[in-house]
């Protein structure tokens, strides 16, 4: 194959990519299988996948969890699990055959020729090593520079890659800095033996939207100047479009379709690759329910007052103002978004709505009843009334328990209806979240995201509560499971007319979902209104810094574009 | 740091007031006492039941029991454990004389175990081949399963009777060190060798370990540089508590071996009913639990600098 490709894909080459015309691509990976091994057998995660990057250019896999997009990576620079093998195909870098590689040789490889920025900045450095060593360490690794000369190396790159004060954070052990600045250390420990070729496995899907977008912003600038080439695993269609030359998009281990990023995007080819797009909160237009009026109904169901939260001893400079002079109301049947990033409160605030932390100052009235003051056995009362949906359904459900004991726990703890009466109701509410019932007996491990954070949907009205707080209830899941569910809870409202208390970070979701939006940071509220008005007009710099945020793949700052002689069809 | 360890004191005297309130009320509901005990061991039943009254209310057995418990803590409190019932000489100096042979004991048994359970831990955790990795993990539950005294028996057969190698017994010396630090030592090297196995293992499939692997890092720079310390904590706490059950081990091994030692006064103690002494052994398993929980304690910020001391107080 790589004798065919001179003189095709070219064109798309952009940067100093120096021969790559000659060479052919950096990076090619022809008919790639990878197999686990499972229990009682094996499972081909990738069933063939064709893709070539190359020097200069940044590719995008795209596809949700399961797709293979993350084996197919690590398959690259020979990372792959220790249950998984590759069982066919072919993968050349720079013209060698990384199979063919012996252990010292692709540690060769590793580092100095292929970088790896890793998914997860708060798991991927060595929490007992200072950053400054961790850096150097690649240097001295592949005998770029002596011990010594490596320290001022990292203190540069360091520089290089947007951190301040690089003398002190060299220093600095990684629970010393924050989410944004550990993954710029990583993009470091990347670039610092100089490869040409950056694997980055969802380098942002961990931080808050404002600092993603930096880190993405640097990483690009990065590559741009030094020429190096970027293998961008995402699950994010949006962001792929806006960063990518081209995009792949698997699917079950397979190519669905791959070709120009802004191409593939405007004019998709296959139904997949169209019902991604149309799931990506980012690229969904419109709301889920149509604008309603705030009506005058009276009393509103939930009255939240002056709140404020205190953590650390108050008084001591340690103390941090969580949550500061917080309040909303919420009417019958419409939902409330609290938007905001890592640290602003909000999480803090719903664990107070629903009685797990105590205020310091302010009051809480659901329908008349302070909520604040109230002793377990009244508190135990509310909670009938009172719900909540978590972020993570892998751990917010008894593993232990089955689905259907999951939803009538809380008709047992409150002692309601004969056992065949809440078996009835349990049936209802499956229904109603458009689970099979021949689910209503496995265990949570025997579901996916998407069926677990139905049932724990399911939990949470079972009770016919006339308020639920969902606390990043979307933010676990794949996209197309997403927007599965934001429909469902729209769905369950209408017909339920139960309120939401909507918790999150993506101001994409909200935008969907929300009557009334509250921008929260550093514990305080900058800004409330109706969701028109907050995204159209907002009036805080923040709310602005936010709504810029959100990936927007057709205002793309490239201008130039190959021309449309340069056409690949998918595969 | 002068503030932590002084709440750590503060924290140590209850347990170690507990102990000594335990042990002396486990010692007052036994139906002989101190006294009783010596006259019969003396075999000297000439004395008249007026004579050891007279006896008994001159030594203070006859005082209640609170006043009795006042006593010896203020005894304690100056230095003084009383008397062995057997020998006649001070507790206090009794065990110190003891000690000695026993602290060697137990760092030469703590070095040779702790060391092994690293290694065997180590080879397990990395071992590619499954077989070779069960092999290995098999090898702590079997140690810790063969009771001491067997194993010591066994190489005192072998080395020492057959090979006629190294000395069965004896306290002077090296050479009279190596089979009884061994044997000490096995209960040490299973216990190390499985926690920091698991622990490594668990360490392996953290994302800096990818993150390192990614750099272009070899296997024994993997371990060295970035897997041991993560991995060590878990094993640093649980030699913490093998160094307390030592002092247990110590009771059989230098029995076995016919060494000098805190180990053998506590079995010869026990034996004899000598309960003062007895009282003294236990103060001091229990001194040497809080002092070796502390030395623990102190050196996890060491190896991790997310731990912080003042934490720990909170």
């Amino acid at each position: 194959m790589s004798a065919a490709s001179p003189g095709r894909g070219v064109t798309v080459a952009p940067g100093p990519a120096d021969g790559a015309a000659d060479t052919g691509p950096l990076l090619s990976i022809e008919d790639l299988r990878v197999t686990y091994r499972v229990r009682g057998g094996t499972r081909e995660a990738v069933r063939g996948v064709s893709l070539e990057v190359h020097a200069g250019q940044t590719v995008a896999v795209v596809g949700e969890s399961g797709s293979g997009k993350s084996t197919t990576a690590h398959a690259v620079n020979g990372m792959l699990a220790p249950g998984a093998r590759v069982t066919g195909g072919r993968i050349t870098y720079a013209g060698q055959d990384v199979a063919a590689l012996s252990r010292a040789g692709l540690r060769r490889l590793r580092g100095a020729e292929i970088g790896l920025v890793p998914q997860d900045p708060g798991a991927s450095l060595n929490p007992t090593a200072r950053v400054g060593d961790q850096i150097a360490e690649a240097l001295v690794i592949h005998r770029i520079a002596s011990r010594r000369d490596a320290a001022g190396h990292a203190l540069r790159l360091l520089a290089e890659v947007g951190i301040d004060r690089p003398e002190l954070r060299a220093r600095q052990f990684p629970h010393e800095l924050s989410g944004g600045m550990r993954q710029r250390v990583l993009i470091a420990i990347a670039i610092a033996a100089g490869p040409r070729l950056l694997i980055a496995d969802e380098p942002t899907s961990a931080l808050d939207a404002t600092v993603s977008r930096r880190v993405l912003d640097h990483l690009a600038g990065l590559s741009a100047e030094h020429g190096i080439a970027l293998l961008l695993i995402t699950h994010d269609l949006a962001m792929a479009a806006e960063r990518a030359d081209r995009i792949v998009v698997l699917r079950e281990g397979q190519v669905v379709e791959q070709g120009d990023a802004r191409e593939l995007i405007t004019s998709p080819r296959r139904g997949y690759t169209r019902d991604l797009l149309a799931d990506t909160p980012s690229l969904r237009s419109g709301r889920l329910i149509p604008a309603r009026e705030r009506r005058d109904e009276g009393e509103p169901l939930l009255k939240v007052r002056g709140l404020v939260k205190t953590f650390g001893r108050a008084g001591s400079a340690d103390a941090v103002r969580a949550v500061d002079d917080v309040g909303f109301d919420v009417g019958r049947g419409r939902t409330v978004a609290v938007l905001g990033e890592s640290g602003s409160g909000k999480s803090t605030t719903a664990r107070i709505l629903l009685g797990l932390e105590h205020p310091d100052a302010g009051s809480v009235l659901l329908d008349g009843t302070e909520l604040t003051t109230l002793g377990a056995a009244g508190l135990r009362q509310a909670r009938r009334r009172l719900q909540i949906v978590q972020q993570n359904p892998y751990t917010s459900l008894d593993p232990r328990f089955t689905v259907r004991r999951v939803v009538a726990e809380p008709l047992r703890a409150h002692k309601i209806g004969t056992p065949r009466e809440r078996d009835a109701r349990v049936e209802e509410m499956l229904d109603a979240v458009a689970l099979p019932s021949d689910l209503a007996d496995r265990r949570p491990r025997e579901l996916s995201g998407g069926q677990r954070q139905r049932v724990a949907i399911a939990r949470a009205l079972v009770l016919r509560p006339e308020i639920v707080v969902c606390d990043e209830p979307v933010s676990a899941l794949d996209v197309t499971v997403q927007a599965q569910i934001l429909d469902l809870l729209t769905r369950l409202q209408r017909e339920l007319g139960v309120s939401y208390v909507f918790i999150s970070h993506d101001l994409a979701v909200v935008r969907q979902i929300a009557d009334e939006v509250l921008v929260m940071r550093h514990g305080a509220v900058l800004e409330h209104g109706s969701a028109e008005a907050v995204f159209a007009e907002p009036s805080h710099p923040y709310t602005r810094d936010l709504l810029a945020a959100v990936a927007d793949p057709f205002h793309q700052p490239r201008a130039e574009h190959p021309d449309a002689a340069d056409r690949e069809t998918a595969r | 740091m002068a503030k932590y360890l002084a709440s750590r004191a503060l924290q140590a005297l209850p347990v170690l007031l507990g102990t000594f309130t335990l042990a002396f009320v486990l010692l007052s509901v036994l139906p002989s006492d101190a006294l009783s005990i010596k006259l019969s061991g003396s075999g000297d039943s000439a004395l008249s039941q007026e004579e050891i009254a007279r006896l008994r209310a001159e030594q203070g057995y006859d005082d209640p029991l609170p006043l009795q418990y006042v006593r010896q803590l203020g005894g304690l409190l100056t230095g003084d454990m009383g008397v062995s019932l057997h020998t006649g000489s001070p507790v206090v100096s009794m065990i110190g004389s003891a000690l000695p042979h026993t602290a060697r004991l137990a760092v030469a048994a703590l070095l040779v175990g702790v060391t092994a359970g690293l290694v065997i831990g180590s080879l397990a955790a990395h071992a590619r081949s499954r077989a070779l990795r069960e092999l290995l993990m098999s090898v702590p539950p079997l140690g810790i399963s063969f009771p001491t005294f067997a194993v010591g028996l066994v190489l005192i057969q072998v080395v020492s009777f057959q090979w006629r190698a190294l000395p069965s017994g004896g306290t002077d010396g090296f050479e009279s060190l190596v089979l009884p630090a061994l044997t000490l030592s096995l209960p040490v090297t299973a216990t190390v060798a499985q926690i920091f196995a698991r622990s490594l293992r668990e360490v392996l499939d953290q994302g800096y370990i990818d993150t390192a692997t990614a750099k272009g890092a070899g296997r024994l720079r993997l371990h060295l540089a970035h897997a041991v310390r993560n991995a060590a904590g878990p094993s640093l706490t649980a030699t913490g508590m093998v160094i307390g059950n030592l002092l247990g081990g110590a009771v059989v091994t230098e029995t076995v071996f016919s060494r000098e030692g805190v180990g053998r006064l506590t079995a010869d103690a026990v034996t004899r009913q000598d309960l003062p002494v007895v009282q003294g052994v236990v103060l001091l398993s229990a001194l040497v639990f809080v002092v070796v929980n502390l030395l623990v304690d102190l050196t996890y910020p060491l190896l991790d600098r997310r731990v912080t001391l003042t934490e720990a107080t909170r």
